[in-house]
């Protein structure tokens, strides 16, 4: 007898009933909320076959957020990577704006769906965790929107380093919580709001803001960021008639990631290519938990993480705060073991260069998340036949970075 | 009989609860570790819990999230931690010791690994944070097969519903988490930790212990009244704070007054 693989007959059926994607995910948290998560899962459940929520979440994605977002062909940046490529190479490249939504970034389409399920549970306060705010922004956004009461947790380092987000959050509404455990970053404003949620589990629902915690939070978040994918798929259809060679977007948590890629999983002619964060190269400090770290178990999760020996987190570092994190969600870790996507690292650098010729080639000042994303395709696009076609999710707007970026740069404001 | 029904036999032969104490290891660090340890078991505790320290120690609060810290930063490794157990094994043949700590550091080489490693250093049993039923098929069995309690946490969110699952693998004893929080913070009402008290006993024959925000010789005392055993930490763990690697006679004193309060009730109900 040979060994024979048994392929899934859809890789869009994951997780499996207790949580996991092959070996990831599950449910790592304390017995205190164990019965919470498992009530989320009834009400998710039962919301996700419910028409009515499902028109609720797409009336608000469309009056609200500004959905449908365009899927733009970026000229300018193709010809340019064209000039550079041999004769007849250089992808064609689309930019899917999430930079568009409300408040910025694809962040909101999360939020939103969160909000509703909180709603559901009849529960009136909710929290979350951030890095640079985006996700912050984002949520106080909603509570202002569903009149709920909002305390954003988000370490003491960052709150320094983002200020005008902090103030965001305040004139919507929400108490923003610094958090000065640990190292003061976005794991540790993680570690406070699961240390809040477990003392107000009664009256409080925890927005997670990337598809990672405990399940069903990575498969709620990866629904809810799905648009984003599915919209591709019918944009792209319209504009070339059939579906693109090839997705591109960065990963953090991996929420827009997810959401882009899910629709296409079945689709083996889609490649697609996860954008790590290397910081300052995977042999000195970087945030590629896929390339640089191991399986293990953190925050409601298992997954990869940046970890020593003993199984001790390591420190994560990016330029982007958004991809500052020791972790990735759990699907994207099964992705890459079973090698539907690739995951790929671009460097601070790469990133610094891709935000400033993006631009000025096209107009778009990208986050330095997105950065990532398309210094990946500044990198594949040449290699690629002419007529091949890359779309970059460009997941957010570069204007809470330009203070970062100027720094870098060694420029004075 | 092993050492910790041995251990709650006895304490329940002399009309006490069981006193058990918790300590991160290598806080404030490795060197200082076992004279703790020493004044525990000196000061009258009948049980240890031996905290492994992990960077991101999310059901803690701020006490023993610090010890957590001191000790890593000191350079606490988990082969230290086996050393540590292992050592005390050896001064203390009959005190039982149980380890205490989250998924990740436990697991990291394996739960074989893990469970090989409590079996050899003579570690009574297990209580992982953030490992619920659900998520137990890798190390409860290990531990099982080692010969190694797995300590399941009882908490005022586990309904009735839900107990069963919890009970079903649990063995040693069973943790009652008496506040829905971190631990040190806030303190349960005595009234709703006799009706969980109540309701736990209902279910199984474990013994019942009782923990989270037990700071006093007086709150032990009341919770012993009802309970098989009464858990503290964050107060040892602040002792150790503020005195580091001298904090052994500090500790002594502490846990003798909160020893003292147990057997002076028992001595009560007696006359």
């Amino acid at each position: 007898m040979t060994d024979t693989i048994t392929l899934p007959n859809s890789l869009r059926a994951q997780p499996d009933d207790s949580g996991h994607f092959g070996t990831f995910g599950g449910r790592y948290v304390a017995e205190t909320l164990m019965p919470l998560i498992l009530e989320l899962e009834q009400v998710y459940r039962t919301a996700k076959t419910d028409p009515a929520f499902d028109a609720e979440f797409a009336e608000l994605l469309r009056s609200y957020v500004g959905r449908p977002n365009p899927l733009y062909y970026a000229e300018r940046l193709t010809e340019a990577l064209r000039a550079k490529a041999e004769p007849g190479k250089g992808a064609k490249i689309y930019l899917k704006r999430e930079e568009l939504n409300h408040t910025g970034a694809h962040k909101i389409n999360n939020c939103i769906g969160q909000a509703l399920l909180a709603r559901r549970m009849g529960k009136k306060k909710v929290i979350a965790e951030t890095g640079a705010g985006q996700h912050g922004v984002a949520t106080a956004t909603v509570a202002a929107l569903f009149g709920m009461e909002c305390k954003i947790f988000m370490g003491a380092k960052d709150v320094e380093r983002q200020k005008p987000n902090v103030f965001r959050m305040k004139l919507l509404g929400a108490e923003v919580i610094p958090v000065t455990s640990g190292s003061a970053t976005l794991k540790d404003s993680m570690n406070d709001a699961l240390r809040y949620w477990v003392s107000n589990v009664h009256d409080t629902f925890y927005i997670i803001g990337t598809a990672a915690g405990p399940h069903p939070y990575p498969e709620l978040v990866r629904d809810f960021q799905s648009i984003i994918g599915k919209e591709i798929r019918s944009q792209i259809m319209e504009a070339e008639g059939r579906l693109p060679d090839m997705l591109i977007a960065p990963v953090g948590g991996g929420s827009n990631a997810i959401g882009m890629f899910h629709p296409f999983l079945d689709d083996p002619e889609v490649a697609m290519i996860g954008v790590e964060a290397a910081g300052e190269g995977l042999d000195k400090k970087h945030a590629a938990s896929l390339a640089g770290g191991a399986s293990g178990i953190l925050h409601g999760n298992r997954t990869y993480l940046l970890q020593d020996e003993d199984g001790q987190i390591t420190e994560a570092h990016s330029i982007s705060a958004g991809l500052d994190y020791p972790g990735i969600g759990p699907e994207h870790s099964w992705l890459h073991e079973i090698g539907r996507v690739k995951y790929m690292p671009i460097k601070d650098d790469e990133a610094l260069e891709s935000f400033q010729m993006l631009s000025r080639l096209e107009g778009i000042i990208p986050a330095l998340e997105s950065a990532h994303a398309v210094a990946a395709a500044e990198q594949v696009a040449p290699t690629l036949d002419a007529d091949k076609i890359i779309v970059v999710n460009l997941s957010g707007r570069g204007d809470k970075d330009i203070f970062t970026v100027a720094d870098a740069l060694g420029v004075e404001m | 009989m092993d050492r910790l029904a041995t251990r709650f036999a006895a304490c329940k032969a002399r009309g006490r609860a069981a006193l058990i104490t918790f300590v991160t290891a290598g806080d404030p660090d490795v060197a200082a570790t076992p004279a703790i340890l020493d004044a525990l078991v000196a000061g009258g505790a009948d049980i240890i819990e031996l905290g492994m320290p992990f960077t991101d120690p999310m059901a803690d609060g701020p006490a023993i999230e610090l010890a957590n810290l001191r000790s890593l930063g000191s350079g606490t490794k988990t082969k230290d931690i086996f050393t540590l157990a292992a050592d005390f094994r050896a001064r203390h043949p009959d005190v039982p010791l149980v380890l205490m700590g989250y998924a990740n550091p436990m697991l990291v080489r394996g739960s074989d690994w893990f469970a090989d490693q409590c079996k050899t250093a003579g570690v009574d049993g297990v209580i992982c944070v953030d490992i619920p039923p659900e998520e137990d098929a890798e190390i409860g069995p290990a531990l099982r097969a080692a010969g190694v309690h797995l300590v399941r946490l009882a908490t005022p969110t586990t309904d009735a519903a839900r107990l069963p699952a919890v009970l079903d693998g649990a063995s040693g004893f069973l943790y009652h988490v008496s506040v829905a929080g971190v631990t040190g913070k806030q303190q349960a009402a005595q009234a709703n930790i006799e009706i969980a008290v109540e309701k736990l006993k209902a279910a199984t024959d474990l013994p019942i212990a009782v923990g989270f925000g037990v700071r006093s010789p007086d709150q032990a005392a009341a919770i012993g009244r009802i309970a098989d055993g009464v858990v503290v930490g964050s107060a040892i763990v602040d002792i150790i704070g503020s005195h580091g690697d001298a904090a052994g006679p500090f500790v002594q004193e502490f846990i003798a007054s909160l020893s003292g309060a147990l057997t002076s009730f028992s001595r009560e109900t007696a006359a």
